[in-house]
C-alpha cells in the first residue's frame, strides 16, 4: 500500500508537468497582442510595452518562460495580472466559492441520486422506476444552461421562492438551486448507475445468504447489499468531485457566483494568459489528486483490489 | 427410519393441514411452478419428504430435477418472481410455513433451519470479513456485543477445524481456499444452532479429497448436534456414506424413497436403476460408461403419463397414459413406478 501511494505520487510528476506546459503554451500561443487595448484609446506607450514584455520574458521561448513561471509557483508565487493584481489571492478568494458550490451540487448528487438508485432497483418495473427513468433522461438531455435559466426563472423569479442569484456572502441555503443545476447531469447518471448495480446485485448469491441467515430485511440491503453496490457509484462520485471542483463557468455565470470558472472564463476573454495559466494549474493538480483518492477508495471498499 | 412413509403424492390426503404428526420438518405435495415470457415450467410437482432430528436425507436427482427449488421453497429464498409456489405445505415442527407472516419465517431462517451453499466463494459477501460474516449472526440475531460476538464465530471456526481460526477471523474470503471456504459457510450456518441443516450440494464445486472431508465434517457436526440434514447432491457416491434415507427426484417429483442401503441394493424405479448403473466402476475399466439415455423432459411440457416413460427402458402402454403413484412398496420404502413390485420381487 505505502509503495502503491509513492508510486501513484511519483507517477504525478511527470503528469503535472506535461499538463502544465501544455497548458502554458497553448494559452500563451493565443494569437493576438496582449497589450492591445490595454491603456484605454492610445497605444500603449513603448516604455510600457518593453516593460511587461522584460516582466513577462515574452521576448524569450516558451521553454524559458515555462522554466521561470514554474520557479516561481513552486515558491507559491502564481505571479500578478497585467494591471499587477496578485493571481495567487484572486484563486484564493474564488476558489472557496466553487469548492461550497461543488461540495453543496455533490450532496444532491449523492443523496438524490443514490436514494433514487437504491429504490429503484430494489423495485424495478414499477411507477416510481418509470418517474425515475424518465425524468433522468430529461435532465440528460437537457444541456446545464437550459436547466440553470429555467430553474432560475420559475423559482426566482415567476414562484420567488429562492432568489434568482446568489449574494456575496454565499449562503448554503442560497446555494440550493445552483447545486442542483451543476450537478443535474450527474444526478441523473448516478441514479441510473446505482439502479443498475443494486438491481444486479440483489440476485446475487451472497444477498441470499443474508437472507437465509434471517437477516432482517434493512440489514440484507443496508449492509450486505449496498456496499458490493456502491462501487461503481463512489468512482462515478469521485471523478465527478474532481470535474465540479474544476469549477463551473455556465453556472457561475447564471447564479453571479464568484468561482473559479467565472475568473477564468474573464481572464480568457481579457486575454490574462498568467492567470488562465495559474489558475488550470490549480484545476489540474486538484483533477489528479481526486483521481488518487479515488482510486485508494477502491481498496477501502473492494477488499478484493490490493496495490502491491 | 422405519417410519410409514407417506404415500399422497398423486392424491393428497384429506386436511393434512396443521395436523400434528411430531415431525421436525415435512414437505407435503410441495408446488412449484416458474412463471416465464416464454411459458410456465412445472418445476415442481407434488413433492413429499420429511426429516426428523437426528436423521440424514439425501435428495438425489439431476440438474433441474427440482430439489435445489424445494429447498429454497423451504427456506423461503425462492426468487419470486419467476417461482410461485401454486400448492402444498412446508410444516416445522408441524406448522405451515408458508401460511407464516413473513417476519416469522425470517425468525426461522438461520435457527431452526439454516443452509449451506454450493459455490461458497460467491454465497459469501466479498466486501466483509469471514469473521465479520459469521459474528453477524451472534451480533444481530442474539444482540451480543463485537467482543463476545468475535469470541463466538472463532470458537465456530474452531469447530469446523480451520486451522488458527483467531487469525484467520479477519481474512476475506477470497483470501480462503476453496474448502476453507465451504468449512466458513457450515460455521456461518451453525452458528445459531439450527435444528435443520440443508445442504445443497456442498461438495460441488470442490475437489475429490476436499469432498471427502467436507462430507466427514458434515456428517460428523450433524450426529453431534442431532440436527435433521437434507442433503442435496447429484452424486449418489457421497451419499452412501452420509445417508440414513434416500430420496430421488426427477422431473419435479419423488420417483423413489428408501433406506440407503435397500436403494442401492434393489432400486425399486428404472430411473434409480439407471443411475446406480452409471456409476463408474473399477471393476468394468476399460469399458464404456453406462448412461440414460436422452434428456430430461422439457419442465413446460411434461410428457403425459410418467415423466421418465421416454427414457425408460422398460416402458409399456401404461405409462404413456398414467402417472404413476408414489406408493409403498415393502416396509420402509416407495416407488412412483408402475412396476415397483416387479422390480423389488426381481432376483
Amino acid at each position: 500500500m505505502g509503495r502503491y501511494l509513492l508510486r501513484r505520487l511519483l507517477q504525478l510528476v511527470p503528469v503535472f508537468i506535461g499538463s502544465t506546459f501544455l497548458i502554458y503554451w497553448l494559452v500563451w500561443a493565443v494569437p493576438g497582442d496582449p497589450f492591445a487595448g490595454k491603456c484605454g484609446e492610445r497605444r500603449c506607450p513603448d516604455q510600457y510595452v518593453a516593460f511587461m514584455t522584460e516582466k513577462y520574458h515574452l521576448d524569450q521561448n516558451v521553454f524559458v518562460q515555462y522554466a521561470n513561471y514554474m520557479k516561481n509557483l513552486l515558491q507559491g508565487d502564481f505571479g500578478q495580472t497585467f494591471s499587477q493584481r496578485d493571481i495567487g489571492g484572486i484563486i484564493a478568494t474564488a476558489y472557496p466559492n466553487t469548492l461550497k458550490l461543488a461540495l453543496v451540487a455533490l450532496a444532491i448528487e449523492a443523496v438524490i441520486g443514490l436514494g433514487a438508485g437504491i429504490l429503484t432497483g430494489l423495485r424495478r418495473n414499477g411507477f416510481l422506476d418509470n418517474l425515475v427513468l424518465v425524468s433522468t433522461l430529461f435532465l440528460l438531455a437537457l444541456p446545464v444552461f437550459v436547466v440553470g435559466f429555467v430553474l432560475q426563472w420559475l423559482l426566482g423569479v415567476q414562484w420567488q421562492i429562492v432568489k434568482p442569484t446568489v449574494s456575496s456572502e454565499m449562503r448554503w441555503s442560497e446555494l440550493i438551486v445552483p447545486g442542483f443545476v451543476l450537478g443535474s447531469a450527474s444526478v441523473a447518471y448516478i441514479a441510473r448507475v446505482a439502479r443498475t448495480s443494486i438491481a444486479e446485485n440483489r440476485r446475487a448469491d451472497y444477498v441470499r445468504t443474508a437472507i437465509a441467515k434471517g437477516l432482517p430485511m434493512r440489514r440484507v440491503v443496508g449492509v450486505h447489499l449496498l456496499r458490493n453496490s456502491l462501487i461503481p457509484v463512489v468512482t462515478l462520485l469521485g471523478t465527478d468531485l474532481g470535474a465540479l471542483m474544476g469549477g463551473a463557468i455556465v453556472t457561475e455565470g447564471i447564479f453571479q457566483i464568484n468561482g473559479i470558472g467565472r475568473e477564468v472564463y474573464r481572464a480568457i476573454i481579457t486575454k490574462e494568459s498568467a492567470t488562465v495559466v495559474g489558475i488550470v494549474v490549480v484545476l489540474v493538480v486538484v483533477y489528479l489528486v481526486m483521481n488518487l483518492l479515488v482510486d485508494l477508495l477502491y481498496a477501502a471498499l473492494d477488499p478484493r483490489i490490493r496495490y502491491e | 427410519m422405519s417410519d410409514i412413509l407417506v404415500s399422497e403424492q398423486s392424491a393428497p390426503g384429506p386436511g393434512g393441514s396443521g395436523r400434528p404428526s411430531g415431525r421436525l420438518l415435512e414437505v407435503e405435495d410441495l408446488r412449484v411452478e416458474f412463471r416465464t415470457r416464454d411459458g410456465v415450467a412445472k418445476v415442481i410437482n407434488g413433492v413429499t419428504y420429511h426429516v426428523d432430528a437426528g436423521e440424514t436425507l439425501a435428495v438425489l436427482g439431476e440438474s433441474g430435477s427440482g430439489k435445489s427449488v424445494t429447498a429454497q421453497t423451504i427456506m423461503g429464498i425462492l426468487d419470486t418472481p419467476p417461482g410461485f409456489v401454486t400448492g402444498g405445505q412446508v410444516r416445522f415442527h408441524g406448522k405451515d410455513m408458508l401460511r407464516m407472516s413473513d417476519e416469522e419465517r425470517r425468525r426461522i431462517r438461520g435457527e431452526g433451519i439454516a443452509m449451506i451453499f454450493q459455490d461458497a466463494l460467491s454465497a459469501l459477501n466479498p466486501v466483509f470479513t469471514v469473521g465479520f460474516q459469521i459474528a453477524e449472526q451472534f451480533r444481530v440475531r442474539r444482540g451480543m456485543g463485537r467482543a463476545e460476538a468475535k469470541k463466538r464465530a472463532i470458537d465456530m471456526l474452531d469447530q469446523v477445524k480451520i486451522p488458527n481460526a483467531k487469525s484467520r477471523f479477519n481474512n476475506y474470503p477470497h483470501q480462503f481456499s476453496g474448502g476453507m471456504r465451504q468449512r466458513a459457510m457450515i460455521a456461518m450456518s451453525l452458528a445459531l444452532d439450527p435444528e435443520v441443516l440443508i445442504a445443497d450440494e456442498p461438495t460441488t464445486a470442490l475437489d475429490v479429497t476436499v469432498q471427502a472431508q467436507i462430507m466427514d465434517l458434515l456428517a460428523e457436526l450433524q450426529r453431534e448436534r442431532q440436527m435433521g440434514m437434507i442433503l442435496i447432491t447429484h452424486d449418489l457416491g457421497v451419499v452412501a456414506d452420509v445417508a440414513d434415507r434416500i430420496a430421488v427426484m426427477y422431473a419435479g417429483r419423488i420417483v423413489e424413497e428408501a433406506d440407503v442401503y435397500e436403494l442401492y441394493a434393489k432400486p425399486a424405479h428404472p430411473y434409480t436403476i439407471g443411475l446406480i448403473d452409471s456409476i463408474p466402476r473399477l471393476d468394468e475399466k476399460g469399458q464404456q460408461l453406462r448412461t440414460i439415455k436422452g434428456l430430461p423432459p422439457n419442465l413446460m411440457n411434461i410428457p403425459p403419463g410418467c415423466p421418465f416413460n421416454p427414457r425408460c427402458p422398460m416402458v409399456q402402454p401404461v405409462c404413456r397414459e398414467k402417472v404413476p403413484p408414489l406408493l409403498q412398496v415393502g416396509a420402509a420404502r416407495a416407488s412412483a413406478c408402475h412396476f415397483a413390485e416387479e422390480l423389488v420381487n426381481r432376483v
